[in-house]
């Protein structure tokens, strides 16, 4: 069972976690000395919380700044615990940990009482799915383990996690730096009858297996390794039979499973809740990554727009109109913020519905909105479902929000707008979410012959996928090829590239200064430059000798693209083995 | 999901999970737990479907991945897992790091294997490092620089060489306090070095798929498992292991492995795979207590691994 520890920032979480371990017996051989003499070596009193925090920057600041996990058991049963850290720039790192608890304890500190951090992370384990909570109320010793101040902190934060519909399971009191009510009833508490830490860890419920619900399997993958076609996922709720009529959403699209495949493992016609396999369809149906499987009478909901609540942690404030990237389960798709309905404060769970405050999302709050996806999804409303009524949205590199559905609203007919403010131009971005791939300048080097016979060809196989693509000639920058400068060129192929088309030099870059200047001028404007090597058939090595050889391979062994066409018999298997491996480059962003 | 063990019943699409080669069995079956008395192992089936979800997420990202096999029992469970995922198949190459420190059991078990099961093998090695002489064995290093240079740098232009953008890694959180800290998806720049200060949210299982360009994904499937749940799932599945990990005629045997002059046995009488998990229920010394350069400073790992290093 993974249990998280919450709470404002030093109320005692990994003391807590040090205490736990010493107190059960289940430190490791030599760290309690080394604990020692490290926290000796610094002239501190003695420190559980150097278990836990292992980098040398914590210990410097004596603060957790990421999450960590550690294994111990008790009589009852094992235990990952997820220490997580409390201070409010970490709270990503919290998030991390906590979502993947099974329950919680949560943290408030006797003598400082109910804090920011405190409030902010209940109300994150609610939007986590984390319903099994134990309040702990560290530090008593500091206030004389005086049941006023417990009483007190309990009713105000019971009021508090009622207002979330959490009901937690117990509140104790506990000094985890004495070392009181962590394994056996403290003395010093006579006033308490309720269970220790390990009493309230092992009176957690077990996670329940998901077996009864509805069927969803997330398509992960599309395997061919043989002459099989097998759809490869995770069963995420529900059980999977051999001749059940599956449905694939979206496109609604029907087949019936023909079988499970799984390796060398026990033959069974059935999977179940949680196991990760293949399966195969009778029929050749349209069926990729992202589509979700159920059975018909119970299939998931298909619509480009639903309502949520989410949580955000960029930096950069949601606002109307905004774009990113959301995944929701194995489906990726841009997505625009369609309207703020309420901002929510997740330290006081104040809300806004109107003025400024409701009109953006600040890190580290959370708020009730609208969004309008590009493609439609497969989604769930969030209680009967979890995995595939949650989300993530991706701003720039990072996941910077989580969100559950609440409600999946009526399909829009209109166009995606891309979204951006109406004053902002395109951004690379915005462009390569279009055109799905960014722009870029792209060379082939290898014999002459060959780069100039494939150029047209290559140029054609990117058009017929769909894309922007332009092959630069001496002729377009009204250059005679005698008179060929490499800065000229590069320029106006970074212009092009910078409006997302990727663009073909047909120059010849094989001498270093051109493929320098090449370079340089790309990397200043930040626009990808691909130089694709093709390596020579036999007949072209046979011509250029072996010195040439030698010394291509000295300036393009490490360039962007290895191509081999030896294998190649003609211009079109040539230009499907450059496509192949040029694809993949493209529609990274 | 009532598996508890592999049986060899007939399936026509079970893919046959070959276990010896012309020299016979890699690891002998008496060696692991006789499958009509195998424990319960059940509590493993969840996080074999969470390493072959994982891996599968990354194959479909990365077209470009390769993973790192330091032939070691957790490199062991990473490529049978990656059959698993893959159906029988490893789709990528295996990178072997040789830092030609490398005990000769580990060398001979890794070209067997690799024959075996058909693996795509890149070896790598640092050769201008070992040219200069530039170890800990010859005497001109420390231990930590040394890794540094043989297996962190062995690694870099490996990577560099084929160009992988993203490298399956064996590493379990349950090891060593800063892997506690590691993410699922973890980026490190292009000079390798990993931001351990400011990594990426990672929540329900939707792991870090964007990145700059010039940075690469570690990607660590193994990191929800403990060393006993390794060898649980070593014993289940009857998984070849080096021979060096059990107990020889001396009472010695290796509990991890790495490069001779700087990895320990240690004494033991655990001369099987239920032997072995019997000895760790018991003991409370930390699995890396025996790779000597763990041992150097408070913060010596850290440092390794801030700067690139496994």
């Amino acid at each position: 069972m993974k249990i998280v520890i919450v709470g404002h920032v030093d109320h005692g979480k990994s003391t807590l976690v040090g205490r736990l371990f010493y107190e059960t017996d289940s430190l490791p051989e030599g760290k309690f000395d080394q604990i020692k003499a490290t926290c000796e070596r610094r002239g501190v009193p003695f420190e559980w919380a150097f278990l836990m925090d292992a980098l040398q920057a914590e210990r410097d600041q004596n603060i957790t700044i990421d999450t960590a996990q550690i294994w111990f058991k008790t009589e009852k049963r094992p235990y990952v615990i997820i220490d997580a850290p409390g201070h409010r720039e970490f709270i990503k790192n919290m998030v991390t940990g906590a979502a993947n608890a099974d329950a919680a304890l949560l943290l408030i500190a006797a003598n400082e009482g109910v804090q920011e951090q405190s409030r902010r992370h209940g109300y994150l384990l609610s939007l986590l799915g984390v319903q099994k909570v134990a309040v702990v109320v560290n530090k008593m010793d500091m206030v004389d383990y005086s049941q006023e101040v417990f009483d007190k902190i309990e009713a105000e934060y019971r009021e508090f996690l009622g207002q979330l519909g959490v009901e937690p399971t117990s509140f104790i009191p506990i000094s985890a730096r004495e070392g009181d009510n962590i394994a056996t009833r403290s003395d010093e508490t006579k006033w308490y009858d309720g269970p220790t830490i390990i009493n309230a860890l092992d009176g957690f419920e077990e996670p329940r297996h998901s077996d009864a619900q509805a069927l969803r399997f997330p398509i992960q993958d599309i395997y061919r390794f043989d002459h099989r076609r097998v759809l490869a996922g995770r069963v995420e709720t529900g059980t999977i039979k051999v001749g059940d009529e599956l449905l694939f959403t979206p496109g609604k699209r029907k087949a019936r499973v023909k079988s499970i495949e799984r390796w060398s493992s026990p033959a069974s016609d059935e999977a179940h809740a949680g196991e990760s396999i293949g399966v195969t369809l009778d029929e050749q149906i349209f069926v990729e990554r992202g589509h979700v499987a159920a059975l018909a009478d119970s299939a998931p909901l298909q619509t480009n727009r639903l309502k949520a609540n989410l949580f955000w942690l960029g930096d950069n404030p949601i606002e109307e109109g905004k774009t990113y990237k959301l995944k929701l389960a194995s489906q990726e798709t841009a997505c625009r913020i369609e309207k703020i309905e309420r901002v929510i404060d997740a330290s006081t769970l104040d809300t806004h519905t109107d003025g400024a405050a409701s009109k953006k999302v600040d890190k580290n709050n959370a708020a009730e909105l609208v969004i309008r996806t590009m493609q439609p999804l497969a989604l769930d409303v969030y209680g009967e479902f979890v995995s595939t009524a949650r989300f993530v949205l991706v701003d720039e590199w990072d996941v910077r929000g989580g969100g559950i559905v609440t409600e999946g609203l009526e399909a829009s007919e209109d166009a995606y707008d891309l979204g951006g403010a109406a004053w902002a131009a395109p951004n690379p971005v915005e462009r390569f979410k279009r055109n799905r791939h960014r722009g870029c300048i792209v060379a082939l080097h290898g014999a002459p012959e060959i780069e100039r016979n494939l150029l047209p060809r290559l140029e054609r196989a990117l058009f017929n996928r769909g894309m922007q693509t332009f092959t630069l000639e001496p002729r377009h920058i009204d250059l005679k090829e005698a008179e060929y400068d490499p800065q000229t060129q590069a320029l106006v192929a970074r212009n092009l590239a910078a409006a997302g088309v990727v663009c073909l030099l047909d120059t010849p870059i094989a001498e270093g200064s051109s493929l320098r200047t090449f370079r340089m001028i790309a990397d200043d404007a930040r626009t990808a430059f691909i130089v694709a090597h093709l390596s020579a058939s036999d007949r072209i090595l046979e011509r250029t000798g072996k010195r040439a050889r030698q010394e291509d391979e000295e300036m393009f062994g490490d360039a962007d693209l290895q191509v081999d066409l030896s294998g190649s018999r003609d211009e079109e298997e040539q230009v499907a083995a450059i496509v192949e491996k040029l694809i993949p480059l493209l529609q990274r962003f | 999901m009532a598996s508890t063990q592999v049986t060899d019943a007939p399936n026509p699409h079970l893919y046959t999970a070959v276990r010896e080669d012309d020299r016979g069995p890699l690891t002998p079956e008496d060696r692991y737990s006789p499958r009509d008395s195998m424990p319960d192992y059940s509590h493993l089936d969840a996080l074999e479907a969470q390493s072959i979800y994982i891996m599968r997420e990354a194959f479909n990202k990365f077209k470009n991945m390769a993973m790192l096999w330091s032939i070691g029992k957790d490199s062991s469970v990473m490529l049978w897992l990656a059959r698993k995922a893959f159906l029988g198949h490893v789709p990528f190459p295996c990178v072997h790091v040789d830092t030609s420190y490398k005990m000769k059991e580990m060398i001979d078990f890794r070209d067997r294997l690799a024959e075996l099961w058909n693996l795509d093998l890149r070896v790598g090695q640092n050769k201008e490092a070992l040219a200069a002489g530039k170890t800990f064995p010859s005497g001109d290093l420390g231990r930590v620089e040394c890794c540094s240079l043989l297996k962190k740098d062995g690694l870099q232009q490996v990577m560099e060489r084929y160009n992988f953008e993203a490298v399956v890694l064996g590493i379990r959180r349950d090891e060593e306090g800063t892997r506690a800290k590691e993410r699922v998806f973890s980026p490190r720049n292009k000079n390798f070095e990993w931001d351990y200060r400011d990594q990426p949210p990672e929540l329900w299982d939707q792991f870090k798929t964007d990145f700059e360009p010039g940075t690469h994904l570690r990607i660590h499937p193994l990191l929800h498992w403990t060393e006993t749940n390794i060898w649980e799932y070593i014993d289940r599945e009857q998984i070849p292991v080096v021979p060096i990990y059990f107990s020889n005629e001396e009472n010695k045997r290796y509990r991890s492995l790495g490069c001779a002059p700087c990895t320990l046995p240690v004494s033991s009488e655990a001369s099987t795979v239920p032997k072995i998990i019997e000895e760790l229920e018991n003991t409370r010394v930390a699995e890396r207590s025996t790779r000597a350069q763990d041992q150097e400073a408070e913060d010596a790992f850290e440092r390794l691994r801030a700067s690139g290093y496994m």
